[in-house]
C-alpha cells in the first residue's frame, strides 16, 4: 500500500481517524498541537462528522474525552507533558471510573526543553494512574498503537496512555494505512454507577484496578510493541524504550546489536522479558528518553543486584534527550566526532516578530513603571515570554499557564505594590480566570495586562476561546468596569497607552487593560489566503 | 543510496518547505525518509534547522549521528556553519550568501563567507538577487534547493512533480516560478562545478 510521509503527530491523528474515533479535544501546545490540528484539516474527519475542538484547557479536554467514552465512543485527548499536570485531576480519576469506549490520552513529552519550562517525564503519570502505557519508537508504530491501543482500552475498559516526545512528535516518514474502522454506536456503561466515584464505589472500583494490574503486566509481555531480540553476547543486554531503540540500532551494521535488546513499546514493564535479559545478561543497560523510570525500578532502593547502567551511573547524561552518538558513548563505540565547531557562530534566540504588537505593549509598560523599583511583572505561557530577552527585559517570572495573575496577587498582599501581570488571551481563559477573580475577592492592588491577540500565536494561531470575550468575562468575575481598559498596542498611541498604564499602577484595587490588536502572523496568513482566493476566482 | 542532509535557516525562512519537497520527492522514488522537523518557540526569529535522511534501506534514527552529514543547506550564511561538526569527510555546504541580521552581534560577513570558502565543497550562491530577477524574492529557498540538486543523485523530475503537489493549489503561475526558481539554481552550481 502506498505511504504518505507524516510526522509522528499526524500519524497519530491519522490513526484515530482510521480507528473510529469520535471526538478529539485538546489544548495547543508544543510539541502535541499538530495531530488535533491534523484531524481539523482533515476532509476524511469532516466527512465521518469526527468532532476536532480546542478546548479551554487540558483538563476540559480529558473531561470532554472522557464524556465520549462514557457513551461508548471512541474519544482522544492531546497534550502536551505539562498539560498533563492540569488534566492530572481528571486524568487520575478516570483510571477509577474506567472507560466504557476506548479512551486514549496522547501527551507529548518535551526532553531538552525546546518549547518547554521543564522535561518532566509523562511514564510517571502513566504508573501513578496504573493505567497501560504505550510509547511508540517511530511514526509507522505510532499509527497502529492507536489502532492497538484502542482494543487494549476497551478489552480492559481502561483509559490508555500514549507517551511520545519531541523528536518522534516532529519527524516526518513514510506511514502504511489500515482499513478505516467504523465509529462505535452509542452504547451506555454496562455497569450504571461505573462513572460515580462516592466513596463506596470508589473503593470497589479501585480494587478493581488494582485486581487488572496482573492482567495488564500479561497483556505487555504478549505484546508485539514489546520484543525481546535474541542475539550471542551476553555480557550486556539493552533495554531500549520507544524511539532509543532507533538511537541504538543506528550504530551497527544492518541495524543488527550483537547483544540481546529489550524493545518497549507498551507499560507496565514486561516482567518476565526483563526477568530473561537479568538472568541471561551479565549487566543491563537501559536507554529512555525523558527520567530513569525503568533503570530506577530495575535497581531498586538498595541497588544491590546486576550492575544496572543508564543515566543515573553516568553512562547517559542525566538529562536531555538521547541521540545516536550519546548512546555509542555509552557502549563504547569509537565514531567520526565531525569537525571543528565554527567560530563564526553566536546564538539566534527567537524573538517577537517585527510588527508584533506585544513589542509596543511592552514598550509602554516598561516606561510606565520606570519611577518603581524594578522586578514587579509576573507574566505567563506564550509569545509575550520573549519579553523576557533583550532588547526588552521587561518581564521577571514565566512559570506555568496562569501563574501571572495569582503570583503577582501574592507578591501584591505581601508588600510588593503595585505588581503588574501579564498574560496572552488564550492563556487567560486557560488559567488565568480563576486567579482573577481571587484576586479581585481579595481586592489585591495588581495590574492585569490581558494581550490580546486574538489568537494562540506561541503554537502557531490555533483559534482562541477567550476571542471577543475578555472584557465580559472580567466584568463577570467582579471588574469595575471604571478599571477595564481596551488600548491598541501601535506605536503611534505609545504615550496615550502608556498614561493609562501609570494611573492604573497607582489605583489601589485591580485593573485590567487590554491592550488588542490582530497576531502578526495570522493577519499576513488571512491576507495571503484571501490573495490567493481572488487569484484563483479571476483565473 | 544515502543522503543525510541537515536543512538550516532562520524561523520563516522557508526551511520547511524545502524539507517538504525534498521529502516528497524521495516518497516518489520509493526512498525510505526520515525528517527531524523543529517547530514552536525557536520559529520566531531564532534559528532553525531539519535533520533529513534518505536512504534505500530502512532509516533508524531521525536525527543524523555527528560527523554522518553529507550536505548542509542553508538559506542564511551565518546557520549554515552551526552545524558544520555535523558533516562528513567528503560533505558538500550549499548556502545563500545574503546573511539575516536580526542580532546586534552578528559576526563579520567577511569572515563567515571565508570559512565557508575554506571548506573543500561549498556552493555559495546569491539566492535572493536570483530570485529576485526571477520576479519572486519569495522563491530564493527554491534556488537554494536547485543549487543543492547535482548533489542529490535523484531525478529532477521528482523535484517538479513534488513542486506541482506541494504548491498546486496556489496557482498554475507559482508552481512555475518555483520550478524556474528551481532550474536556476542547478544552472549555477552546474556552471561552477
Amino acid at each position: 500500500m502506498y505511504k504518505i510521509p507524516l510526522l509522528g503527530d499526524e500519524a497519530i491523528a491519522q490513526g484515530a481517524i482510521d480507528a473510529g474515533v469520535s471526538a478529539v479535544y485538546a489544548y495547543p501546545g508544543t510539541p502535541s498541537t499538530e495531530i488535533t490540528e491534523y484531524v481539523l484539516r482533515s476532509k476524511e474527519a469532516r466527512e465521518g462528522k469526527i468532532i476536532a475542538s480546542w478546548t479551554s484547557n487540558e483538563k476540559t479536554a480529558m473531561e470532554s474525552a472522557m464524556g465520549t467514552s462514557y457513551i461508548g465512543k471512541r474519544g482522544m485527548v492531546c497534550m502536551k507533558h505539562v498539560g498533563l499536570n492540569v488534566a492530572a485531576d481528571a486524568f487520575l480519576n478516570s483510571a477509577i471510573t474506567g472507560a466504557n469506549g476506548g479512551l486514549i490520552v496522547i501527551a507529548a513529552d518535551d526532553p531538552s526543553m525546546h518549547s518547554s519550562q521543564n522535561e518532566q517525564d509523562s511514564r510517571f503519570f502513566g504508573n501513578f494512574a496504573m493505567i497501560p502505557m504505550l510509547e511508540p519508537s517511530n511514526q509507522q508504530e505510532a499509527y497502529d498503537m492507536i489502532h492497538y491501543g484502542y482494543e487494549l482500552s476497551e478489552k480492559f475498559e481502561i483509559p490508555v496512555l500514549m507517551r511520545i516526545t519531541t523528536r518522534l512528535a516532529h519527524s516526518r516518514a513514510g506511514v502504511t494505512r489500515k482499513e478505516m474502522r467504523e465509529q462505535n454506536a452509542l452504547k451506555m456503561p454496562k455497569i450504571a454507577n461505573q462513572f460515580i466515584l462516592l466513596p463506596g464505589n470508589a473503593r470497589r472500583r479501585y480494587k478493581m484496578l488494582l485486581d487488572t494490574q496482573d492482567a495488564f503486566t500479561a497483556e505487555s509481555e504478549s505484546s508485539v510493541f514489546n520484543e525481546y531480540i535474541d542475539a550471542e553476547e551476553k555480557y550486556l543486554g539493552i533495554i531500549a524504550c520507544g524511539i532509543s531503540y532507533n538511537y541504538l540500532v543506528e550504530n551497527y551494521p544492518d541495524h543488527k546489536t550483537p547483544f540481546p535488546v529489550l524493545k518497549i513499546g507498551q507499560y507496565p514493564l514486561p516482567r518476565k522479558l526483563i526477568e530473561k535479559m537479568y538472568n541471561e545478561c551479565d549487566e543491563i543497560l537501559v536507554l529512555e528518553e525523558g527520567y530513569p523510570l525503568v533503570e530506577e525500578s530495575l535497581r531498586g532502593f538498595m541497588n544491590n543486584g546486576k550492575t544496572i547502567k543508564g543515566r543515573l551511573d553516568g553512562s547517559i547524561p542525566r538529562d536531555g534527550e538521547l541521540n545516536p552518538n550519546i548512546v555509542a558513548n555509552a557502549l563504547g563505540i569509537p565514531h567520526f566526532k565531525g569537525r571543528e565547531s565554527s567560530k563564526n557562530v553566536v546564538g539566534r534566540p527567537p524573538s517577537l516578530c517585527k510588527g508584533c504588537p506585544h513589542i509596543y505593549s511592552y514598550n509602554a509598560l516598561t516606561e510606565a513603571l520606570e519611577k518603581y523599583a524594578r522586578g514587579r511583572v509576573f507574566a505567563d505561557i506564550g509569545c509575550y515570554t520573549l519579553g523576557a530577552l533583550e532588547p526588552f527585559e521587561a518581564i521577571n517570572t514565566c512559570v506555568d499557564m496562569g501563574a501571572s495573575i495569582t503570583m503577582a496577587r501574592g507578591a501584591a498582599d505581601a508588600g510588593l505594590v503595585p505588581a503588574v501581570a501579564v498574560i496572552g488571551d488564550s492563556t487567560f481563559t486557560h488559567s488565568g480566570m480563576t486567579g482573577l477573580l481571587d484576586a479581585i475577592l481579595g481586592e489585591a492592588p495588581i495590574t492585569v495586562m490581558i494581550l490580546d491577540n486574538g489568537t494562540t500565536a506561541m503554537t502557531g494561531g490555533q483559534d482562541s476561546n477567550a476571542f471577543g470575550k475578555i472584557e465580559d468575562i472580567c466584568i463577570g468575575l467582579g471588574m469595575d468596569k471604571k478599571h477595564i481598559h481596551v488600548l491598541d498596542p501601535i506605536q503611534k498611541h505609545h504615550d496615550k497607552n502608556m498614561a493609562v498604564i501609570k494611573k492604573e499602577l497607582e489605583y489601589n484595587g485591580v485593573s485590567v487593560i487590554i491592550p488588542r490588536r490582530e497576531c502578526i502572523q495570522t493577519l499576513a496568513a488571512k491576507i495571503r489566503a484571501e490573495k490567493r482566493k481572488v487569484k484563483l476566482a479571476t483565473q | 543510496m544515502k543522503k543525510d542532509i541537515i536543512l538550516a535557516g532562520v524561523g520563516g525562512q522557508g526551511i520547511l518547505s524545502i524539507a517538504a519537497i525534498i521529502g516528497t520527492a524521495a516518497i516518489g522514488a520509493d526512498l525510505y525518509l526520515k525528517q527531524a522537523e523543529v517547530h514552536g518557540m525557536s520559529q520566531r526569529g531564532g534559528d532553525v534547522h531539519s535533520n533529513l535522511r534518505l536512504s534505500d534501506k530502512p532509516v533508524a534514527s531521525d536525527l543524523i549521528p555527528q560527523g554522518h552529514a553529507d550536505m548542509i543547506i542553508a538559506i542564511e550564511p551565518m546557520e549554515s556553519l552551526r552545524y558544520v561538526s555535523m558533516l562528513a569527510e567528503n560533505a558538500w555546504l550549499i548556502t545563500n550568501s545574503t546573511p539575516h541580521v536580526n542580532i546586534k552581534n552578528y559576526p563579520e560577513l567577511h569572515d563567515i563567507l571565508t570559512e565557508i570558502s575554506a571548506l573543500p565543497q561549498h556552493i555559495i550562491i546569491d539566492a535572493d538577487n536570483i530570485a529576485k530577477d526571477l520576479g519572486s524574492k519569495r522563491a530564493a529557498n527554491m534556488v537554494i534547493l536547485g543549487a543543492a540538486l547535482p548533489f542529490l543523485d535523484m531525478d529532477i523530475k521528482l523535484f517538479h512533480d513534488a513542486i506541482k503537489t506541494i504548491f498546486g493549489r496556489k496557482g498554475d503561475d507559482v508552481v512555475q516560478m518555483n520550478i524556474d526558481a528551481l532550474k536556476a539554481g542547478w544552472d549555477f552550481t552546474i556552471s561552477k562545478t
